[in-house]
């Protein structure tokens, strides 16, 4: 067993490596990354936080993303929940087929929306704003929060609905007192996910902003070619984008892998 | 079992009214492009197929698609056994499980360009860790902004970094779905660490390596942020993968019949793709 788990721990130390070489770089001066190879930052610095923290081009890339993340996580999680509860529990006509429809979008290669969706969300007057960004996600995370929530309402066994109506419940009282808590390991699986897609995707979220709405991944970029390549500040930037990701994956830490296989283990 | 109801329609409509929204109207957008030509004011003519046509036996569309299959290749072949061994020797129960889960996520976790600039930070000769040691360390000459092979190897590398514990994740959840009885029936039968495999946990893992694998075919397939940001598709067109190929034609260009045909091309591939990804699921869901 002992000699077994030297290949995760080496494994990890794999993950781990280039994380640290990115936190150590932005805590390092612009001088001491220029002049040449160093393991720990010699000079300690703050200085790349203090500026992004002080910055507002900065720091609202990260209010803009945070602000669509969120709506496009509720949105999904709303429509998603009686979509895949019906799903679970009935046969209609054309249902195999939707579904599959359903998976097509979550396999459709983002490049391929870039440029129809830029001009779909000019056509209506959504350009630069969260709410496209948060609209145009719903594309893959949709179909995604589906899967998920059917995966886990299918474990639901049938009796419970058929008891709570001979109990005289009416279906939207079951749904929010009965059933809803009987899956929130779903419901919170399904919107860790979404969380996921929408904080991690960036090229339809770059096309659909300009100024107003626009993500931290625009800020970074315009940074490292205007500002002649600052890579301590660069390096801060991107650890700033790792930390809301570890905060909610403690939170679903023991559902992650059943939400990957979609609830189907 | 489910009882046969068409009123479940009204549930599944705000999704189709939303994926409708998203899906059909670009889509149609693409479709109208890939048969018209246009010189601008938005005077458009019409094409035909002529646009696929071009495309299909254009060396540019060609070469892309061979990259983007030998990558996608290369991931599979290197990510789904290494996601397995990691699955296979981590611990059942314990402390460290979900600090090791959270750990091996977290590289899922970080946007996509940041994946990239972190790898382009990591791998700068003379400054980055992994250019430093390989260069001045082991001597060996590194540069992935000059070699296309270095360039190659670091997409590679970075992709396994990023989406291996994905398969791993995957594999475990399989694995740990096991009941302890087997692995009791099994020692009592004397059988070898490799028929346990064979015969218990590769049968449980079965529809769990399915999704992994799968999952990481498309999107392998589709991938586009990470490579673009590390390397620009360069040197020269070495790593230019399909979508990076396809938003130069889009948006660099503005070529869009080309690079409309093109789309509808590469959507086609993936979408034969999930059609036998859910054929093999909803066959296992069946049994």
């Amino acid at each position: 067993m002992k000699k077994r788990s030297i290949i995760p721990i080496l494994y990890v130390a794999f993950l781990m490596l280039p994380i640290y070489w990115l936190v150590a770089m932005s805590f390092k001066t612009t001088n001491e990354i220029l002049s040449g190879f160093s393991l720990f930052p010699q000079t300690f610095t703050l200085e790349n936080y203090i500026t992004i923290f002080t910055d507002p081009t900065w720091y609202w890339g990260y209010i803009n993303s945070i602000v669509y993340v969120t709506l496009n996580t509720v949105l999904s999680v709303c429509v998603a929940l009686p979509a895949a509860y019906a799903f679970s529990r009935y046969r209609f006509l054309g249902d195999k087929q939707l579904f599959f429809w359903l998976l097509t979008n979550r396999m459709a290669p983002a490049a391929v929306f870039a440029l129809p969706f830029f001009q779909l969300y000019s056509s209506i007057g959504l350009f630069d704003t969260h709410l496209a960004v948060a609209l145009a996600h719903t594309l893959f995370n949709v179909p995604l929060a589906v899967w998920i929530l059917e995966g886990f309402m299918r474990g639901i066994p049938k009796e419970l609905d058929e008891t709570a109506y001979v109990d005289g419940y009416s279906f939207p009282r079951f749904f929010v007192t009965i059933f809803l808590p009987n899956i929130k390991a779903g419901v919170g699986v399904a919107a860790f996910f979404c969380f996921m897609f929408s904080w991690v995707e960036m090229l339809l979220a770059k096309t659909l902003t300009a100024v107003e709405a626009k993500p931290i991944a625009a800020v970074m970029t315009r940074t490292a070619s205007s500002a002649g390549y600052e890579l301590g500040l660069l390096a801060a930037a991107g650890t700033l984008t790792i930390i809301p990701g570890a905060i909610v994956i403690w939170f679903v830490r023991n559902y992650i892998a059943r939400g990957f296989a979609m609830g189907r283990v | 079992m489910r009882t046969e109801n068409q009123k479940a329609w009204f549930f599944v409509l705000p999704v189709l009214a939303l994926v409708a929204f998203n899906a059909l109207v670009p889509m149609m957008t693409v479709v109208n492009y890939s048969v018209q030509e246009t010189f601008g004011n938005n005077q458009f003519f019409w094409e035909g197929l002529g646009w696929f046509e071009q495309i299909l036996r254009s060396d540019r569309f060609q070469a892309a698609l061979g990259r983007q299959f030998l990558f996608t290749f290369l991931i599979l072949l290197i990510e789904v056994p290494l996601g397995i061994i990691v699955a296979l020797s981590m611990p059942r129960k314990g402390f460290w499980v979900p600090v090791c889960l959270v750990l091996m996520a977290l590289p899922m976790l970080i946007p996509w360009n940041v994946v990239g600039s972190m790898w382009n930070i990591f791998t700068l000769p003379k400054i980055g860790l992994m250019g430093y040691f390989l260069n001045d360390v082991l001597g060996i000459n590194y540069d992935m902004t000059q070699q296309p092979l270095s360039a190659w190897i670091t997409v590679i590398v970075m992709d396994v970094w990023h989406w291996t514990s994905l398969v791993v994740l995957l594999c475990y959840a399989g694995l740990v779905s096991i009941p302890d009885a087997y692995y009791q029936a099994a020692k009592i039968d004397g059988a070898s660490p490799w028929s346990v495999f064979r015969y218990i946990q590769l049968p449980k893992m079965k529809t769990v390596l399915t999704i992994a694998v799968l999952l990481r075919f498309m999107d392998s397939f589709n991938i586009y942020t990470e490579p673009f940001v590390l390397t620009g598709g360069g040197p020269g067109n070495s790593t230019t993968l399909l979508s990076i190929d396809l938003v130069k034609i889009a948006l660099g260009q503005f070529d869009l019949g080309p690079a409309a045909a093109m789309s509808l091309i590469y959507f086609a591939i993936t979408l034969l793709v999930s059609w036998v990804f859910y054929t093999l699921m909803t066959k296992d869901d069946a049994e």
